[in-house]
């Protein structure tokens, strides 16, 4: 992908970056964009690149060179992780990272409470900011569980807590990485569908392993190897590239077949 | 009317379910802290009672451990609450100190020069020694020096993602460094002896017993108000934000909040209310030194609030209190044990009740008041 101009309509481009850790490049010199309202999967084999482009995004890792356009053509590569987060990106990271020590309703609290400043935290919520988190926590199915300490959910509710505090801040980017890792098969597919409830309001790119999760949420898919986009596509497309197949859907292909 | 929310299943929520969640949550809001009957009842008692039923030895003794006490809530918010472990709280109890010591000192010696300036051959005051004969401007610099110590120091150290441990080591040397400091500048600060032979306050004797009386009460009434700020905030969403911030500082980041900036702030007030103390501590004792702005001075004040329970406002002040005045009964009898004893009673207090003697009286609690309900019908 050429070009340093920006298309106004992409809320994420990457131009060419390179990241690397002690001469192993684990970005090589990679373009990668999304349109706005977009739903887009990334897969790749393990070390493909998939979480130091999240990492990129987000500002956890520094590349060596090129550009993060966010929005329009704000270049935020210099900017800080929490900056780039009250611009709207937002991160789940591939454990659960929630607050174990505050209660569901507590940590829906701490994320909403992100663009205020620091006196009016003292003061308890306005009651439109509480009833956004009774909709949130309908909307991530833990209403019952408003109570609860954080720490003593089961796994995937922590997991969906974890959306729930970054859906609630409206970002205009959620980058979620593996979602549906360690989850049951009714709790895949609850993701599934919070996932396109999610995209119809806010562009998501999802990382994912679970081949099954892709073929049916997806619509395209970004196929990332060794640094590099190997490439991109429907669904079906991406499924049928023979040097997908020989990369990465093909190991599992051989696998099945034997 | 029966508004409704369909969640990602397809079921809905009803109004009425959102109003019980809405008590729910009332009720987990409100399971903060000491309930303030008894606290009201307590401090009344502390301040009215004290300066009539101990004679002045005890009751000066009292006004000293309170002042610990303020200090002490001070570290349980930076250390309780945030999770950051700073042994500089000793350095910033001594800045107060010395703030207030020589403001003293120049009203006890008129218009003559301090006597260890006298000693070392000056002639004339320091010019930093100028603005403390005004009373204003020494609790002003209690509070503000030790303030602008903290922000600096912190910042610094925050903005580097220094973290856990090395946050205490550089603020233990940070203690070390100005405890030498300070006996090495006999001339300006009085060196090992410190400063001594304090006289009076606004006029007023130190020695008497009304002088006593009304800095126990300034005491017992500022050791309140810290408690009642103190709580204030750990209530509060910025007190639940610094507990989010301990329990995982990256999922605080990448929320979009700046965990410098919650860190230094409630550094810097952890160093006003240590200042505090400080101030208040010298006049009732009539001196301060560099051994009471050391390291050893730093750990006995984590010892305390580790001892009183650190997660709690409450566990602080009784840890301080409870603490020092077992130093006072036992290092009489037994002055060589009690430093044993003091170090097997805060490796005790780790290994057998980390959450503390308040902290496990709650716990306890309300073990008892579940086993009790599990009877009833379960409430939402």
């Amino acid at each position: 992908m050429v070009g340093s101009m920006t298309d106004k309509a992409n809320i994420l481009e990457v131009q060419q970056t390179t990241v690397s850790f002690d001469g192993f490049k684990a970005l090589d010199d990679l373009s990668f964009s999304m349109r706005r309202g977009e739903l887009r999967f990334l897969i790749g084999p393990n070390g493909a690149g998939k979480t130091t482009l999240l990492d990129t995004i987000t500002g956890k890792t520094r590349p060596r060179s090129g550009r993060v356009l966010f929005d329009g053509g704000v270049d935020v590569v210099r900017w800080s992780e929490h900056r780039r987060v009250r611009h709207g990106i937002a991160r789940k990271f591939q454990t659960p990272t929630i607050f174990p020590s505050l209660t569901v309703y507590e940590n829906l609290e701490a994320a909403i409470g992100m663009k205020e400043s620091v006196p009016t935290l003292f003061r308890p919520l306005p009651k439109n900011r509480r009833d956004r988190i009774q909709e949130t926590l309908a909307l991530i199915n833990l209403t019952s569980l408003v109570g609860a300490r954080a720490g003593t959910l089961a796994h995937g509710q922590k997991q969906w807590l974890e959306i729930g505090m970054l859906v609630i801040q409206d970002p205009q980017l959620l980058l979620l990485d593996e979602p549906v890792a360690g989850m049951t098969r009714r709790d895949r597919d609850r993701t599934g569908d919070l996932v396109q409830q999610i995209s119809k309001e806010h562009s998501v790119l999802v990382v994912e392993h679970d081949m099954e999760f892709v073929r049916r949420y997806a619509s395209t898919v970004t196929v990332l190897h060794l640094g590099k986009l190997l490439c991109e596509g429907p669904v079906q497309t991406v499924q049928d590239d023979p040097r997908v197949i020989e990369v990465y859907l093909g190991r599992k292909h051989s696998d099945a077949a034997s | 009317m029966s508004s409704s929310i369909r969640d990602s299943t397809g079921a809905t929520t009803t109004q009425r379910t959102m109003d019980s969640d809405a008590r729910t949550i009332q009720r987990t809001l409100a399971r903060s802290g000491a309930s303030w009957v008894p606290l009201v009842l307590a401090s009344v008692m502390l301040a009215l009672i004290p300066p009539y039923a101990l004679g002045p030895f005890y009751l000066n003794l009292l006004g000293k451990f309170l002042t610990y006490a303020i200090v002490a809530l001070g570290l349980d918010l930076i250390w309780g609450y945030t999770g950051m472990l700073s042994l500089g709280q000793g350095l910033f109890f001594g800045l107060g100190g010395y703030a207030m010591a020589m403001y003293l000192k120049l009203e006890a010696c008129g218009k003559r020069l301090p006597d260890f300036m006298e000693w070392s051959g000056r002639t004339t005051l320091p010019a930093f020694w100028i603005p403390f004969h005004s009373p204003v401007f020494a609790i002003a610099a209690a509070l503000i020096v030790p303030s602008v110590v903290a922000g600096v120091v912190g910042y610094l150290i925050f903005r580097s993602r220094v973290q856990g441990v090395y946050f205490a080591i550089i603020t233990q040397a940070l203690t070390l460094i100005a405890n030498i400091l300070f006996i090495g500048q006999q001339p300006v600060t009085g060196g090992t002896n410190g400063i001594t032979d304090l006289s009076t306050i606004f006029g007023r004797p130190l020695e008497a017993h009304g002088t006593q009386v009304a800095l126990y009460e300034v005491t017992a009434i500022s050791m309140a108000l810290v408690y009642v700020l103190c709580r204030a905030i750990t209530n509060s969403r910025f007190g639940r934000l610094l507990v989010a911030m301990r329990d995982d500082e990256a999922r605080i980041r990448f929320l979009g909040y700046n965990p410098v900036t919650f860190k230094v702030a409630v550094f810097v007030l952890s160093a006003a209310i240590a200042g505090l103390a400080g101030a208040l501590f010298v006049p009732q004792v009539g001196i301060i030194s560099p051994d009471m702005m050391d390291v050893v001075f730093s750990v006995e004040i984590v010892i305390w609030v580790a001892v009183g329970g650190r997660n709690t406002l409450v566990g602080a002040i009784l840890g301080a209190i409870l603490v020092n005045a077992g130093k006072s009964a036992f290092s009489d009898s037994f002055p060589d044990i009690w430093q044993y004893f003091l170090g097997g009673l805060f490796i005790a207090s780790v290994l057998l009740f980390p959450n503390g003697l308040v902290g496990s009286y709650r716990t306890l609690l309300q073990r008892f008041q579940s086993w009790r309900r599990r009877g009833e019908s379960p409430v939402v």
